[in-house]
């Protein structure tokens, strides 16, 4: 019986002269444009600088800030109030303010100040971009240390030098974390979206009646929705992973097949959760908002852009029952540290849970009577 | 044992009431016809005989299976042709009807000839997709896609519901040979024409059977003469005779009005009362009534108390 319904399926998936097209579209053009655009690095933060010294060593502070390539010089000013136009035409994001005796007081004193004052209305942005500037000045504090110390010939004070070592992404390239989780992203959407529309499809269509009446049970009917859509996660997750090694060279550390395995209940997931809401929805547009109401939740409690320990109480708690939170550690954890199945057990249990637990709502909320 | 047997059902959306304590036996082997205008509740009784709705109350079996309890057993058995059509538009009209048929175990060889004659018309087209076809095809292939696993009861809501008149007389014509294989139909239409072609129908109205019984005696429990009444201005002569205390009931019904009038009430009364209004071409002719004349009546007899 099951093999008739799976046989439908795809024949009428394949006959759908949109469909195809989308699964593999989607992924490729996913991981072709956004790992560039969803970039966390900021670059290009526009400068506006008020040097009220003049001096060499307010130059050489400028230089070096400019040379260390996230910031674009956009224009010099001559006082703060020029300074903060240009902030609000939007000319720049940020303002380097020189004090007048800076290069005197740093001679005389070793003390001098600088104000940063940054546009916070894109707070990654301002936040980021006084972290450089303020890195940026520690650093020229050590040159200038250095300089004054041979110059002189006085005691330099002893200071820590801070080697950062960043573990599994040395580079801290964000497309070795940013690509997994992608993946999952690309998952949760097509695998969740497509079999709940497809159920809801046959309402609308009101082939779901025809189909009511006859004796086919309601678990081999599910199931005949689950499976082909099955199938189609594991060929989305293997153009992910083949876009992911040929555009980026990011392979997994660990073995795609400890992802095959984990992407196979996570689909059941998705799907599931799929199926519960197309149960409960009566058109497409229904099923369609409820869904992007759970996947927006999903995605942003996730842990896919902004840390899950940096959330509060209440936001960590619903990513603890977030099945999407659970896939990216996995993603992320084989990809960059190449945990193997042992290391990753919590997170197997508790995905294959949900698994249950959706799929057992979508059997028992489908009604063929009402 | 009969075909379907419904006692005392109801069922209400909220505070509609869509059916009021319905009670009727099909016997096997017969067209048994549910007459009615939209929104009397013949989907709703339809669809609680299908098991795809539960009644709030009475009891209904078909083919002595209880249609609460013994639903698993009903759905094996009965073919179930919705008002909507509601096969895969998607997929050809031959992978349809496979389809069905492989769903209930079987295949179209061992039920070919319950659909041979339907299916012989659609075959020229068993490549075309289904929602490509015309809206008589349609109709045809969701009846061979009832029928392909050899129901018992066949469940037929408004099949000819937006069919022209060529396709709608074949249908009929298919439903006949069907009985003749010893499978009992039940059968919704809004259509008074299409009554007669039942062995017995039932007239619904607001979620009650007004009348069960064969077309013929229906009609003639109509039980007056019935005349037809034409002329020139046809609305200001039904108002002129509706005003008049000899006549019981006067519709228009097509290009004439079908009168009804109080015993010993001549044509030529009036005749002469309907030229007294200023009325000119008139004719009256004495008319054999029709089961829309008796449906008219039953209904306006309710109506009234």
């Amino acid at each position: 019986m099951l093999k008739f319904l799976l046989e439908k399926e795809f024949k009428q998936m394949f006959r759908n002269s949109f469909l195809p097209r989308m699964i593999l579209f989607l992924p490729v053009m996913m991981l072709v444009i956004m790992p560039w655009a969803a970039n966390q690095e900021i670059k290009n933060i526009k400068l506006s600088v008020v040097d009220n010294d003049n001096s060499t060593y307010s130059q050489r502070l400028v230089n070096k800030v400019i040379a260390s390539g996230y910031f674009i010089l956009e224009d010099v000013s001559s006082s703060v109030g020029e300074a903060l136009r240009s902030i609000e035409s939007g000319k720049a994001d940020i303002i380097l303010d020189i004090e007048p005796e800076f290069e005197k007081n740093l001679m005389g004193t070793g003390m001098a100040s600088v104000m940063i004052s940054a546009n916070a209305v894109n707070g990654t942005k301002g936040g980021l971009g006084s972290g450089y500037l303020a890195a940026i000045m520690a650093d020229f504090t050590d040159d200038i240390a250095t300089d004054l110390g041979l110059n002189a010939g006085k005691d330099v004070a002893p200071s820590i030098e801070i080697v950062p070592h960043n573990l599994y992404n040395t580079y801290m390239d964000y497309k070795v974390f940013m690509v997994p989780a992608l993946v999952v992203m690309l998952l949760t959407m097509l695998t969740g979206f497509l079999p709940a529309l497809n159920i809801v499809g046959e309402k609308e269509a009101g082939t779901i009646e025809q189909m009511n009446v006859t004796p086919v049970r309601r678990i081999t009917f599910i199931l005949g929705k689950l499976i082909p859509y099955w199938a189609i996660g594991f060929v989305i997750l293997s153009i992910c992973f083949l876009l992911a090694a040929f555009m980026y060279g990011i392979k997994p550390v660990g073995s795609l097949l400890t992802i095959y395995l984990y992407a196979s209940v996570y689909i059941l997931v998705v799907s599931g959760l799929g199926l519960v809401i197309s149960n409960y929805s009566d058109t497409m547009q229904q099923a369609m908002f409820v869904m992007f109401f759970f996947m927006l939740i999903l995605i942003l409690l996730s842990g896919l852009f902004t840390p899950v320990t940096s959330m509060p109480g209440w936001a960590q708690l619903i990513a603890k029952v977030n099945p999407l939170s659970y896939f990216i550690q996995v993603m992320r954890s084989v990809y960059l540290k190449g945990s193997g199945i042992g290391q990753l057990l919590p997170q197997l249990v508790a995905l294959s849970v949900f698994a249950l637990a959706f799929n057992l709502w979508a059997i028992l909320s489908y009604r063929k009577s009402g | 044992m009969g075909a379907v047997s419904v006692h005392e059902v109801s069922k209400s959306y909220g505070k509609t009431e869509a059916l009021k304590r319905v009670s009727f036996d099909a016997d096997a082997g017969e067209i048994f016809g549910i007459i009615g205008p939209d929104g009397a509740g013949k989907t709703t009784l339809f669809r609680i005989l299908t098991t795809l709705l539960l009644p709030d109350g009475g009891q209904a079996t078909v083919d002595g299976a209880d249609v609460v309890k013994d639903y698993k057993r009903i759905r094996q058995e009965i073919g179930y042709m919705p008002g909507r059509f509601s096969l895969y538009q998607d997929l050809s009209v031959e992978e349809n009807l496979e389809f069905f048929a492989t769903i209930f175990n079987t295949t179209i060889q061992e039920n070919y000839h319950l659909i041979e004659d339907i299916y012989k018309q659609i075959e020229p087209f068993k490549d075309r997709k289904a929602g490509k076809l015309s809206g008589g095809m349609k109709q045809k292939l969701a009846l061979c896609c009832a029928l392909i696993h050899k129901p018992r009861v066949l469940f037929l809501d408004e099949p000819t519901t937006g069919v022209d008149p060529v396709s709608r007389k074949e249908f009929w014509d298919m439903l006949a040979k069907l009985r003749e294989q010893d499978i009992s139909i039940l059968v919704s239409t809004p259509y008074m024409d299409e009554a007669s072609l039942c062995d017995r129908i039932a007239f619904i109205q607001e979620g009650r059977f007004l009348k069960i019984d064969t077309p013929a005696a229906i009609i003639s429990q109509f039980g007056q003469e019935l005349w037809a009444v034409e002329g020139d201005d046809m609305y200001t002569m039904l108002l002129d005779l509706r005003a008049d205390p000899r006549v019981t009931s006067c519709f228009t019904f097509g290009e004439s009005l079908h009168v009804t009038v109080r015993e010993g009430t001549t044509t030529d009364q009036i005749k002469t009362y309907l030229t007294g209004k200023g009325h000119c071409n008139i004719s009256v002719k004495v008319i054999e009534p029709t089961i829309e004349d008796c449906f008219m009546q039953i209904t306006d007899d309710k109506a009234n108390g």
